[in-house]
């Protein structure tokens, strides 16, 4: 766009709007987190009477945050690990081979990544009480019962990714490498993964963020001993007192590892992300 | 698998069957491997498909015609077959649950069309803006990306804390700092109830249309805008008569995507307001959610979850067919 005058102005205006709506919740959650407790039970105070870090070491101990954590974090590396291997196999047939059912199967995966989670969450959680019922294995409740249900989002979402990601390589690599003796999955493993590392930790970490802050799933079919932080962190609220500031700081600690994870992969993410969408 | 008759390809051939040209029929071998390799790579994710999807979709349209309650839900299997009887429930008007159905999907395409406008608004407009070169482009590109990395229910809490009635920001601001108001009007509760979730998901949302449309603007090139300079085109000119068609086929993508994240939205009202929003603020997936675990009334669950597939369907199915020209698809 060509700079005038009246652009520059618009431009000055529009960006000062602009952080305005970023920042005023990024500065009521990082203040509140550093307040003493008597300023959070009253009206809202715009700083800080003093400024202190109790409630970060508070927030261990009022709620189970280290247990949540834990558990957030064997659901979602499971779930993340598993989608990625499944969809790079499959996302390096769909991009390399055209076979019959290839475009079906590339339809249903793109289509099921439309539909909410409350579609298949009252299924699965059938499906997983008739287990138990049968069988004996509990799924509900049980770390193994997330991880599926997880992948509903995560598998479809990254078998569409590293499609992408496949397609937009040369080919020329691995012919290169197959004539050099290696097999189609020689090739793939020895040559195709080591070029698509950037995509397919950006898949990875997309992921990864996603089943960390998964609410659905994790409301119905969690319980005290696997609950999640997405559900674990409503614990600050009690009966007779909300912890504005514990809750606050223990959103810091449980954001920052996505955010870091989400700012370094950013531009590969986009550039997938977009690839589809910008032609 | 398509047969390009290249050279490498050939020469690939030549050399592999050359070493494995011990068993009888090399040639056709070869073929049925490589005819069945690309099988083997979807079949985990094939079974894996059908197990949380497809089985499920099935299972989610058969439980619509039980009668499955709290009472049934234990042995649903051997739940009573009651055919129609959870959509007359689900769609008879005068009913308390049909009533709350017309009223949450009424209120759910109200809410996408509010939230998608308004949060493509934000990002074309942001994007528009971090398009030009200026100092502090980079960091506020960053900054910008913030709400849509930081974790949905992090946000949503700390707007629930911004928006309490008794000693919020937002009422601090308007009652005691700037003294637009007199009383301290409840968000969480009532008609206001709907804006909060429009304003929570907005923010949320706003700066993944920003990255889309920013990336699409990168690809049009600088030469058509100041040939449109040369001519006198204004700026609102140059943006409706270049930018807008350029980056068509980005809009329809993330108006799509966007309008579908938005319709099926369960987390920001679950977080606002527990299990059960507000009447005047439910939405389709938390209605659902309501009946099946709260009400324990799983049959009309399913039913309601078939009706949402049926809109779900016929609205992209009209959105593909408004926007994409005959015989172009969403992937080409």
């Amino acid at each position: 766009m060509i700079e005038t005058r009246g652009f520059r102005i618009l431009r000055a205006f529009g960006l000062v709007f602009l952080t305005l709506i970023v920042v005023v919740p990024l500065y009521v959650i990082l203040t509140t987190s550093i307040k003493p407790l008597q300023d959070v039970r009253g009206l809202f105070q715009w700083f800080p009477s003093e400024i202190t870090f109790q409630p970060y070491v508070d927030i261990w101990t009022t709620v189970p945050l280290a247990h949540y954590f834990t558990n957030s974090l064997i659901v979602t590396v499971f779930a993340t690990t598993l989608s990625v291997i499944l969809a790079i196999l499959a996302a390096y047939a769909l991009s390399r081979f055209s076979f019959p059912g290839a475009r079906s199967f590339s339809l249903i995966v793109l289509s099921t990544q439309m539909f909410p989670g409350i579609l298949f969450l009252l299924p699965l959680y059938l499906i997983f009480t008739q287990i138990q019922r049968t069988v004996g294995v509990q799924l509900n409740g049980s770390y193994l019962g997330l991880i599926i249900t997880y992948m509903t989002f995560s598998l479809p979402f990254s078998i569409w990714m590293l499609s992408g990601f496949f397609a937009a390589m040369p080919r020329a690599l691995e012919e290169a490498a197959m004539i050099d003796g290696l097999g189609r999955f020689g090739a793939l493993v020895r040559v195709v993964l080591p070029v698509a590392r950037p995509g397919i930790i950006a898949v990875a970490v997309y992921c990864f963020i996603t089943s960390w802050s998964e609410v659905l799933f994790a409301s119905v079919l969690t319980n005290a001993d696997t609950r999640t932080l997405s559900i674990g962190l409503r614990a600050y609220a009690s009966q007779t007192d909300v912890y504005w500031n514990q809750m606050m700081a223990a959103s810091v600690v449980v954001s920052l590892p996505v955010l870091i994870g989400f700012l370094i992969v950013q531009r590969h993410l986009i550039s997938g992300l977009s690839a589809g969408a910008v032609k | 698998m398509t047969t390009h008759a290249t050279a490498p390809t050939s020469a690939t051939e030549v050399i592999t069957t050359g070493r494995r040209g011990r068993g009888p029929t090399p040639a056709t071998g070869r073929r049925r491997r490589r005819t069945l390799f690309p099988y083997a790579l979807i079949a985990p994710a094939g079974v894996m498909e059908l197990l949380i999807h497809i089985i499920p979709m099935l299972l989610g349209v058969w439980i619509a015609f039980l009668s499955l309650t709290q009472l049934s839900i234990a042995n649903w299997v051997a739940a009573p077959f009651v055919g129609l009887q959870n959509f007359i429930t689900s769609l008879d008007p005068a009913g308390p649950i049909g009533s709350q159905f017309y009223g949450a999907l009424l209120r759910t395409i109200f809410y996408t069309v509010v939230v998608v406008g308004i949060a493509w608004s934000l990002g074309i407009f942001a994007a528009v803006l971090l398009n030009s070169k200026f100092r502090g482009n980079g960091v506020l590109r960053t900054l910008f990306l913030v709400p849509y990395a930081l974790p949905g229910f992090v946000t949503t809490i700390a707007w629930a804390f911004i928006f309490n009635q008794r000693d919020g920001m937002l009422n601090r601001l308007l009652v005691d700092d700037l003294g637009l108001l007199t009383e301290r009007p409840f968000w969480l509760l009532g008609g206001n109830s709907l804006i909060v979730v429009i304003v929570v998901t907005v923010w949320q949302f706003w700066p993944f249309a920003f990255l889309m449309l920013l990336a699409a603007l990168q690809s049009i090139p600088d030469e058509v805008y100041e040939a449109a300079s040369l001519d006198g085109a204004s700026l609102w000119k140059q943006f409706t008569g270049i930018t807008l068609p350029m980056i068509r086929h980005a809009n329809v993508v993330l108006l799509l995507m966007l309008s579908l994240w938005v319709f099926n939205q369960f987390d920001v009202p679950y977080l606002l307001f527990g299990p059960a929003s507000p009447e005047e603020a439910t939405l389709i997936s938390p209605l659902i959610y309501q009946q099946s675990f709260n009400n324990w009334n799983f049959g009309v669950g399913g039913a309601l979850s078939v009706l949402l597939l049926v809109v779900l369907l016929i609205a992209s199915a009209f959105y593909i067919r408004l926007v994409m020209p005959k015989g172009q698809t969403i992937d080409d």
